[in-house]
């Protein structure tokens, strides 16, 4: 039986909708609810940091314990990870930095895999 | 072109600046679309999931919840949490986009990704005299080369199915574009102080049920960000 047949066609439309509903009211809850009224400087402060603050700590279980080594090391995908960053770092650009990992990446995977 | 730049113009600079993230939202759509045919969801099912959810991460955390046979509540409360971030993001843009038109701020809402909101507001900051149609013409032009093709490319994936080989390491696309955006900002002190803390609480509280322990992290993270900026504003003005 799959994942799939294990919940059924009913249950799996419930994932969905409630999942879509539920991250677009995320989305849009300051931006619809509350408007443009002027936040708090300290508050600004704050928030110029939400960015950083979240994906290096999305990211660092995924570059440490990969689901695709199941959840081991691999030396390919943590000198990509640090690649990403020394390119993104020097060049100031995202698309550098994107093509310095997958560069990495493969180059590794190819000589240790 | 005349001094006052028109609306189409933010638009498609939106548009050319979210192109690199093409080179990411393409693989990653397409191992979508793989990976959920492979749990043994439907076409439609698929397609519901990335149209209507449209966030990758959240949908991908669906996905290893499903396959470990999780329960329908969890399976929701941890793809959500995944997401929890979104509404950090809606308060940051909402001092910039809060004023726009209903129907405008239902479809930023919408289509608020992370790579539309990171190039939102970097672009905000970098030219805080732009109008508040311009940065809404912006924020849509970042959409045009994210959501659109990530919807295409799961359901080519979906069609694709197990043509793509394993050894394209396609799981390791998402770390990558992620750690690619935040690298150019590290340069600044408190952002890389705000990474820093973010990695060592996220790894630190990894036992938690997922998304929770990113999220704390965040928090402690954004408070270091905000701290030692005001730290060193002080140490410059004394």
């Amino acid at each position: 039986m799959t994942p799939a047949q294990h919940y059924g066609s009913t249950t799996i439309w419930l994932i969905i909708v409630v999942l879509g509903i539920g991250t677009f009211l995320l989305r849009y809850s300051f931006i619809g609810l509350i408007g443009n009224r002027p936040l708090p400087a300290w508050a600004l402060r704050y928030l110029r940091y939400t960015a950083v603050a979240v994906l290096p700590g999305l990211v660092a279980p995924l570059v440490l314990w990969p689901q695709a080594t199941g959840g081991t090391l691999d030396p390919a995908r943590m000198l990509a990870a640090a690649a990403t960053v020394a390119v993104g770092l020097i060049s100031r650009s995202t698309l550098l930095g994107i093509l310095g990992g997958f560069v990495t990446l493969y180059t590794g995977l190819w000589l240790i895999g | 072109m005349a001094s006052h730049p028109t609306n189409s113009h933010y638009f498609w600079r939106g548009a050319r600046n979210a192109l690199p993230f093409l080179l990411v939202i393409i693989p990653f759509g397409l191992l979508f679309g793989v990976a959920a045919m492979d749990i043994g969801l439907r076409l439609a099912e698929v397609m519901g999931f990335t149209v209507l959810v449209l966030a990758g991460a959240s949908q991908f955390t669906a996905l290893q919840l499903m396959r470990d046979h999780a329960s329908t509540f969890m399976v929701i409360v941890t793809a959500l949490a995944v997401n929890l971030r979104m509404a950090m993001y809606s308060v940051t843009l909402a001092p910039h986009l809060g004023a726009a038109t209903p129907w405008h701020r239902v479809l930023i809402g919408y289509l608020m990704l992370d790579q539309t909101f990171a190039l939102a507001q970097q672009e905000y900051e970098r030219a805080p005299e732009m109008t508040l149609p311009q940065k809404v013409a912006y924020f849509f032009g970042t959409c045009l080369p994210t959501c659109v093709p990530w919807v295409i490319a799961t359901l080519v994936g979906a069609l694709a199915g197990q043509a793509i080989p394993r050894s394209l390491a396609l799981d390791f696309a998402v770390p990558v574009t992620f750690l690619a955006m935040i690298a150019p900002i590290l340069r600044s002190v408190p952002h890389l102080a705000a990474a820093c803390v973010s990695v060592i609480a996220a790894l630190a509280l990894s036992w938690m049920p997922t998304g929770t322990g990113v999220l704390i992290a965040a928090c402690l993270a954004m408070w270091t960000g905000a701290t030692v900026e005001r730290l060193l504003e002080q140490r410059n003005a004394a």
